[in-house]
């Protein structure tokens, strides 16, 4: 085997943060790489700055023994290196040869060859195991899943020897997880090397030869998978053991928060109560809860949320105590191009505050959250994706509600601070620092957090929701039986 | 320290300082040597007025994702019907209650030709720009219909002095500035206020960087904007006034081509045309760098198209400072 990527002393600064301090990693030929870190230790700018989408300050790259200093993505790609970004970036107008071919088409006297390209595309889309898809069917028609294959597809259409997955499942089902890791498996055999970010460490320990720990944008310790334990590695990355991540919970109260009721279906949720929902993506679970929560017309139901009946919408619902984080952070979950003091206020702005007490209360919230930023001052947009994710939630805390619609709430959140949310999301359950108990409504695809945390859980099977089960009586088995069969 | 007196010159500070290097260059330029005497200045502040007005509608709007094209033509109608109403007075000087009525008129006027900008941008969900266009040659007919295509000509009143010189002028001189600057201070005051403590200040600036975020924190998007085109309706109506003012006839062709002025003074002052953007002093100091720019080149004798072509100059090396400004923030 042989050196594939050489990154030494690798830097980086935006203005006043050191996203990057010193940073070395060695990746073979035919390895599955994974980088691990706390939210903010720079792995989507190391990775960047690998692609070619940033330069870095200092430090030295060398692809296969020779230099390497990508001047822009189209560059690195030409090298050889494809990377799959946290979100998509297939243009929806284009079909999906052109998308699969764009900016690197052939061409002669400037006229696509149209034959050639057809068969790359069709080769492409082969090995990513989408052969039942036309070339030439419109990019927007794609789910999710496929779209994020489709961008894979890009990589073999340019003939990548180094693939880069940042966060690659954190939208997938588990089914088209275990697809993905085994088109990985499969590559790997093929020579490909993968670098492989992932808050998620089952995942690690499935796929990863070697694992590399940074933290505070050094790279702290490579070792062979084999080498590490679980708990090492969280103690690599943390800085302290991580001892109980799933905290104990009290018992629910007696009294009601919300009744939903429809046809066969029917949902309690009592005050200190946390339910999970489980299912596949795409059953439904989203339009759920934001059918609940006023964003669209909601299905035939009997609706009660705290002695107010029916549809609202959610100006309503907030007044009415109930709070919603969306699972699309960029989209509608954040205004990302405002400060992050802003952000936590949006739903809870009294008619008159000034600046500078909006500012102050903010900072307790990005403390209480551990949110690694300068100030709260900062636009969202400069922060890590799982920093961002805190200032969404940062902002129902804020609000302090008393029913909360959850939507993949750690989507992208290291462990440590994962661990840090579901203590504090239990606490907000059973009421503490004065706080009346809360109940919460829970969307998860990472099954392992609604078995830790939840009360009960019920399944969303193609939009019908399932009878709500206590969580000792469901296992990781027996959700995902249910949401398939 | 180094770095905040960096990102200060940046900004609005920064601007500032172009303000008073152009004001200068030409104070050296301009023969004679009264560019920068405090009367030449007070003048080109009240001509500059009108502009500066309606530049606070307009970054509302701009704040607010949209734009608004309508404001040169909302402008003119203020002044025809104002200039309609004092013209019932005959000969004679109108009354007191007569201009109060033509001014609440003129007033009226704008404010509903703003709400129904807003109420056709939120109800039919149509794009601001689209709106605005149809808009602004609807409301350009209008003015000329209401005028039958000719010029309307009131008598005097003293609605005719606000936009006069104070400085100097014997009985006036308490005042320190004309009416009609103490009215875009105050205006830029209240707003400027408003945008920073009111919730919905902030509500419109969430609502221009990210209309879905917003709905979903519970702010009332559509309301939000209906309150702001209505205001940017207000503010295209009190430059009105200022222009009847300052013309002191109902020209029904007046202010033609104000409102891409108007947006250039914005987003000179730095706002964003995507929204989330701007702000109430940036875009001063905007229509301030316009029409010092203006009266420099009347009074260096240089021709019309010149004045035109700086203009457009300007907004470009605006455009390209806030690229590298915003460059620098995010890479
Ligand atoms: N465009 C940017 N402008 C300013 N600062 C940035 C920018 N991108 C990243 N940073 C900063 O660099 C640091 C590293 O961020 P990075 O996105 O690499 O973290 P990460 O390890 O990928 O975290 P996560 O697990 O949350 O995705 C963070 O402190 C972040 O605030
Ligand atoms: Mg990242």
């Amino acid at each position: 085997m042989s050196v594939r990527l050489q990154m030494s002393g690798i830097q980086k600064r935006f203005g006043a943060t050191r996203a990057l301090a010193d940073v070395t990693l060695q990746v073979q030929e035919g390895e599955v790489h994974a980088l691990v870190g706390e939210n903010g230790a720079g792995k989507s700018t190391l990775m960047k700055v690998l692609s070619g989408a940033h330069r870095p300050d200092e430090g030295r790259m060398e692809l296969e023994g020779q230099l390497y200093q990508p001047a822009s993505p189209l560059a690195a790609r030409q090298a050889g290196i494809a990377m799959l970004y946290q979100e998509g970036s297939l243009l929806p107008h284009l079909s999906l040869e052109e998308n699969l071919f764009l900016g690197q088409e052939e061409c002669r006297y400037g006229f696509r060859r149209q034959q050639i390209m057809r068969r790359r595309s069709l080769d492409a889309l082969e090995r990513v195991g989408l052969s039942e898809l036309d070339p030439n069917m419109s990019a927007a028609k794609l789910s999710p899943a496929q779209a994020q294959l489709v961008e894979l597809a890009r990589a073999f259409v340019s003939g990548c020897r180094l693939l880069v997955l940042d966060e690659p499942t954190s939208s997938l089902s588990r089914r088209d997880v275990e697809k993905l890791f085994s088109l990985i498996r499969s590559w790997r055999q093929e020579g490909m090397s993968i670098i492989y970010i992932s808050h998620f460490l089952e995942e690690i320990e499935s796929l990863a030869d070697q694992v590399t720990v940074l933290c505070d944008g050094r790279s702290v310790e490579t070792r062979p998978l084999a080498e590490w334990t679980r708990q090492d590695i969280i103690r690599c990355m943390v800085g302290r053991d991580v001892s109980q991540l799933y905290p104990d919970l009290a018992p629910p109260q007696e009294d009601c928060v919300l009744e939903w009721s429809s046809g066969e279906e029917h949902l309690q949720l009592r005050r200190g109560e946390i339910l999970g929902i489980s299912g596949l993506i795409g059953s439904g679970r989203s339009e759920f809860l934001e059918a609940l929560f006023g964003l669209r017309q909601g299905p035939e139901a009997e609706l009660g949320i705290q002695g107010h009946a029916g549809y609202a919408s959610p100006r309503q619902r907030w007044q009415n105590g109930m709070g919603f984080l969306s699972e699309d952070r960029k989209e509608r979950g954040l205004a990302l191009q405002l400060s992050i003091s802003d952000n936590l206020w949006l739903s809870s702005l009294p008619r008159w505050s000034s600046p500078k007490r909006r500012r102050s209360e903010a900072e307790i919230q990005v403390q209480r959250l551990k949110i690694r930023c300068p100030s709260a001052e900062l636009k969202v947009s400069g922060l890590s994706g799982g920093n961002q994710q805190k200032v969404a939630l940062g902002r129902l805390l804020q609000h302090g509600c008393d029913l909360l619609l959850l939507d993949e709430p750690t989507r992208g959140i290291d462990v440590g601070a994962k661990s840090d949310i579901y203590h504090q999301l239990r606490d907000l359950a059973a009421g503490a620092g004065g706080q009346p108990p809360c109940a919460i409504l829970l969307v998860s695809s990472y099954l392992p957090e609604l078995l830790g945390l939840c009360h009960r859980i019920a399944v969303m099977r193609e939009g019908q929701l399932g009878e709500a089960q206590p969580r000792e009586q469901w296992s990781e088995h027996s959700l995902l039986e249910a949401s398939l069969s | 320290m180094k770095d905040t007196l960096w990102t200060l010159l940046k900004g609005d500070a920064g601007r500032f300082l172009v303000l008073i290097a152009i004001v200068l260059l030409f104070a050296a330029m301009v023969p004679g040597g009264n560019f920068g005497s405090w009367s030449n200045l007070e003048n080109i502040l009240i001509q500059s007025s009108v502009v500066s007005l309606a530049a606070i509608g307009a970054t509302l709007v701009i704040l607010s994702g949209g734009i608004d094209l309508s404001a040169g033509s909302v402008l003119a109608f203020t002044v025809v019907v104002i200039a309609w109403v004092m013209a019932k007075a005959g000969d004679q000087p109108p009354s007191f209650m007569l201009s109060l009525l033509a001014l609440a008129a003129g007033l009226g006027i704008s404010c509903l030709c703003g709400w129904i900008n807003g109420m056709l941008i939120t109800s039919l969900r149509l794009i601001p720009f689209i709106v605005t266009l149809a808009t602004m040659q609807m409301f350009r007919g209008l003015t000329s219909g209401s005028a039958r295509q000719t010029n309307i000509y009131p008598p005097d009143s003293w609605l005719n002095s606000i936009m006069d010189s104070v400085s100097g002028v014997q009985g006036k001189a308490w005042m320190l500035m004309p009416p009609a600057i103490w009215l875009t201070l105050i205006s830029a005051l209240s707003i400027g206020a408003l945008l920073r403590y009111s919730r919905w200040g902030r509500h419109v600036i969430a609502v221009g960087s990210n209309e879905d975020c917003a709905r979903l924190c519970g702010v009332r998007v559509l309301r939000i904007k209906v309150s702001v085109y209505l205001l940017a309706g207000l503010f295209a109506g009190l430059a009105g006034v200022l222009q009847y003012a300052y013309i002191g006839i109902g020209q029904p062709t007046t202010g033609q081509g104000y409102e891409l002025m108007v947006i250039a003074a914005v987003v000179i002052g730095g706002g964003s045309l995507s929204g989330g953007e701007g702000s109430i002093l940036g875009s001063l100091i905007g229509a301030l760098i316009i029409g010092v720019l203006f009266a420099g080149c009347v009074q260096m004798g240089w021709a019309k198209w010149l004045q035109t072509f700086f203009t457009g100059a300007i907004i470009l090396v605006a455009a390209i400072l806030d690229r590298l400004r915003q460059q620098q923030g995010s890479a």
